[in-house]
């Protein structure tokens, strides 16, 4: 049992005009087997949490704390984050010149579990994961993300997910730029991945379509760089019904 | 490095030095036998103006020990290799001397080093060059290319060396040819080289320099297109350490119509003070309708007060082409890349190497030698280690 738990975090970038504080005191808490759905209009800062939580360099934590059953996730580099088992699929996945997916794969779960796979499984393993999200084994000798499609790469994620097994996962705009056969295979890609390992699920996403595939336990309304409205499953569905209009008037008043 | 086109082209990816070079066209540059018809080695020379002067005096006035280089053949298949006068008719026939190194070491060599691929089967010819010593060396290599042969040829050059060197590539109709140089001298290791490859009808020729160690290697190749249908890969790798000056000048000559040709030079700056220079150049001539050319070079910095230059140069002299295209980037490690690695995982040293040697995979993967490929894979492995962070 795995706990996330984020406390009144703001979060700063750096700009032209100096800094700029995106998120404004977020509170969170995520268990292991929970789904939860963050929900929030263009620029209300989703997509910081997201890279925050991962530690990307160019978020700034000026306040708050994020804990990972209790370590300091803050005082950790990116590698030991994603080592203590925190995983971020990225909306826009990196391509890497010249290191084939294979190479990629294996390099990280030899990270990850501080020790290489056994051979013979791990192939096996890999073959299996890129049947079920439905890419063809060729994708191993490819680069990594390199000449992908939108979809190829987001399928690339879940196979990663798949096979770092990771005790949490933020999943950052997955949904973005799928068709609908697409999102189908990634989302029942995350819920099989959630079923064998118990996973916890920071889902975060503009639209309410990819819940209708990946169910979420909880529902978080991301206004203004902080939680706006929280509740259940219901509320994603009002939100489908409303839109965000509400919360931006509210915040702009 | 950035992977998008767009970056290869904003203004902060390029170290092109001194973009207010007088330019002088390729076509124009003189070529002769004789010392005098040449500019003199000064650094304000086309030819000159990016290499350490003081560090190759010694092939640049004087003379030089004229004997044959020592070499271990490995030959295999239909290959063979003599030394004959430099007075031989197979001597002089793919280029001439464009600058006074490459001048002095034709008129200081006595016998040519000729290696002859016959079209009977197919070839292959390791020069291991491990014992030339520290002292002035010139020599002149001619490898001959029969029709319709298939070739491989491999200097594989290690130690010391203060060597200045011309090769001549004469490869003949419809054959196949893979050169490769392999440098993996020491540092203090001196060796100026230029390569004059003359390509016929229908037949294709792979160059490629791989400099992996010395301390001033410049090996310019010249691919002269000669003949219809001829084609040139020219690729280039290379890393370069604290105090070593790795340059290339490359130079395709596309002379007839439906020539083809490729060049890809890339290389890691992996040591403070670490110096490449790459200047390509590309001329299509007038009779040379249909040719189709891209040329690129990139360079990825990795340490404090290394420096690129990256110089493409284009000349076209018919409007009938089928392409024509360069890409000149130079840029330190994209940070998106290895925050990528580093989120699954992967430490920052190893995401490091791992970036590097992505980055020059690409060109070694083009070099259809597995002995090659095997051998640089393994040394790359233990020259990445100090990759610094």
């Amino acid at each position: 049992m795995s706990t996330l738990t984020i406390s009144d975090l703001h979060v700063s970038v750096e700009t032209d005009q100096g800094p700029r504080e995106i998120l404004r005191g977020v509170d969170l808490v995520i268990n292991s087997g929970e789904t939860h759905a963050v929900m929030g209009p263009n620029g209300s800062g989703k997509s910081t949490l997201a890279y925050t939580i991962a530690g990307h360099p160019k978020y700034t934590v000026t306040q708050g704390s994020i804990d990972f059953d209790g370590q300091n996730v803050l005082e950790m580099s990116v590698d030991e984050r994603a080592r203590a088992g925190i995983f971020l699929a990225m909306q826009y996945p990196v391509e890497i010149p010249g290191v084939a997916v294979s190479n990629f794969l294996r390099t990280a779960k030899t990270a990850i579990d501080g020790e290489a796979p056994p051979i013979r499984t791990w192939v096996k393993d890999v073959k299996q994961s890129m049947s079920d999200m439905r890419m063809d084994p060729s994708f191993g000798e490819r680069n990594v993300n390199e000449g992908f499609s939108g979809g190829e790469k987001k399928r690339h994620e879940i196979v990663q997910l798949d096979l770092l097994k990771p005790k949490m996962a933020v999943l950052d705009e997955t949904d973005s730029g799928l068709d609908v056969d697409a999102l189908r295979i990634v989302s029942e890609g995350v819920n099989r991945v959630k079923e064998e390992t118990g996973l916890g699920v920071l889902l975060i996403t503009h639209y309410t379509r990819i819940l209708r595939y990946i169910k979420p336990d909880f529902v978080h309304v991301f206004v203004n760089g902080r939680i706006a409205e929280e509740g259940g499953p219901a509320l994603a569905d009002r939100l489908e019904a409303e839109g965000y209009d509400r919360f931006t008037e509210t915040t702009d008043a | 490095m950035a992977p998008s086109t767009s970056a290869e082209h904003s203004p902060a990816a390029f170290y092109n030095a001194d973009a207010l070079a007088p330019i002088q066209t390729r076509r124009e540059r003189l070529s002769s036998f004789s010392i005098d018809d040449l500019n003199p080695v000064s650094p304000r020379s086309a030819e000159w103006r990016y290499t350490p002067l003081d560090r190759i005096e010694q092939l640049t006035a004087g003379t030089r020990d004229g004997s044959d280089i020592p070499a271990v053949y490995d030959i295999t298949g239909a290959a063979s290799v003599s030394h004959m006068p430099m007075t031989d008719a197979l001597v002089g026939r793919c280029g001439r001397p464009e600058e006074v190194a490459s001048a002095r070491a034709w008129q200081d060599t006595h016998n040519a080093l000729v290696i002859t691929a016959s079209a009977q089967d197919t070839s292959e010819v390791w020069v291991l060059r491990d014992s030339l010593g520290a002292s002035a060396r010139a020599g002149h290599t001619v490898i001959d290319v029969a029709p319709f042969a298939k070739t491989t040829i491999v200097f594989d050059n290690r130690g010391s060396a203060m060597l200045s060197e011309n090769v001549e590539i004469h490869v003949g109709e419809s054959a196949t040819v893979v050169v490769v140089s392999l440098q993996q001298w020491n540092d203090t290791a001196v060796q100026l080289a230029s390569h004059f490859a003359r390509v016929g009808a229908n037949a294709s020729l792979t160059h490629a320099v791989v400099t992996l160690g010395g301390g001033v290697v410049r090996i310019n190749p010249t691919a002269h297109l000669a003949e219809t249908a001829a084609s040139a890969t020219l690729l280039g790798l290379y890393t370069a350490d604290s105090g070593s000056h790795i340059e290339s000048q490359v130079y395709v000559n596309h002379d007839a119509p439906n020539t083809v040709s490729r060049v890809n030079y890339k290389g890691a700056l992996r040591g403070a003070g670490a110096r490449t220079v790459w200047i390509g150049d590309v001329l299509i001539g007038s009779d040379a309708t249909g040719t189709d050319s891209y040329e690129q070079n990139r360079n990825l910095i990795l340490a404090e007060g290394a420096r690129a230059d990256s110089i493409p140069n284009l000349e076209i002299e018919t409007g009938d082409i089928a392409g024509a295209g360069h890409a000149s980037a130079t840029g330190r490690f994209d940070d998106e890349q290895l925050f990528y690695l580093r989120s699954r995982g992967i430490s920052e040293e190893e995401a490091r190497r791992l970036v590097v040697r992505g980055f020059l995979n690409e060109v070694l993967a083009m070099i259809p030698v597995p002995r090659i490929q095997a051998l640089v894979h393994d040394e790359l492995d233990l020259a990445l280690e100090e990759v610094p962070v």
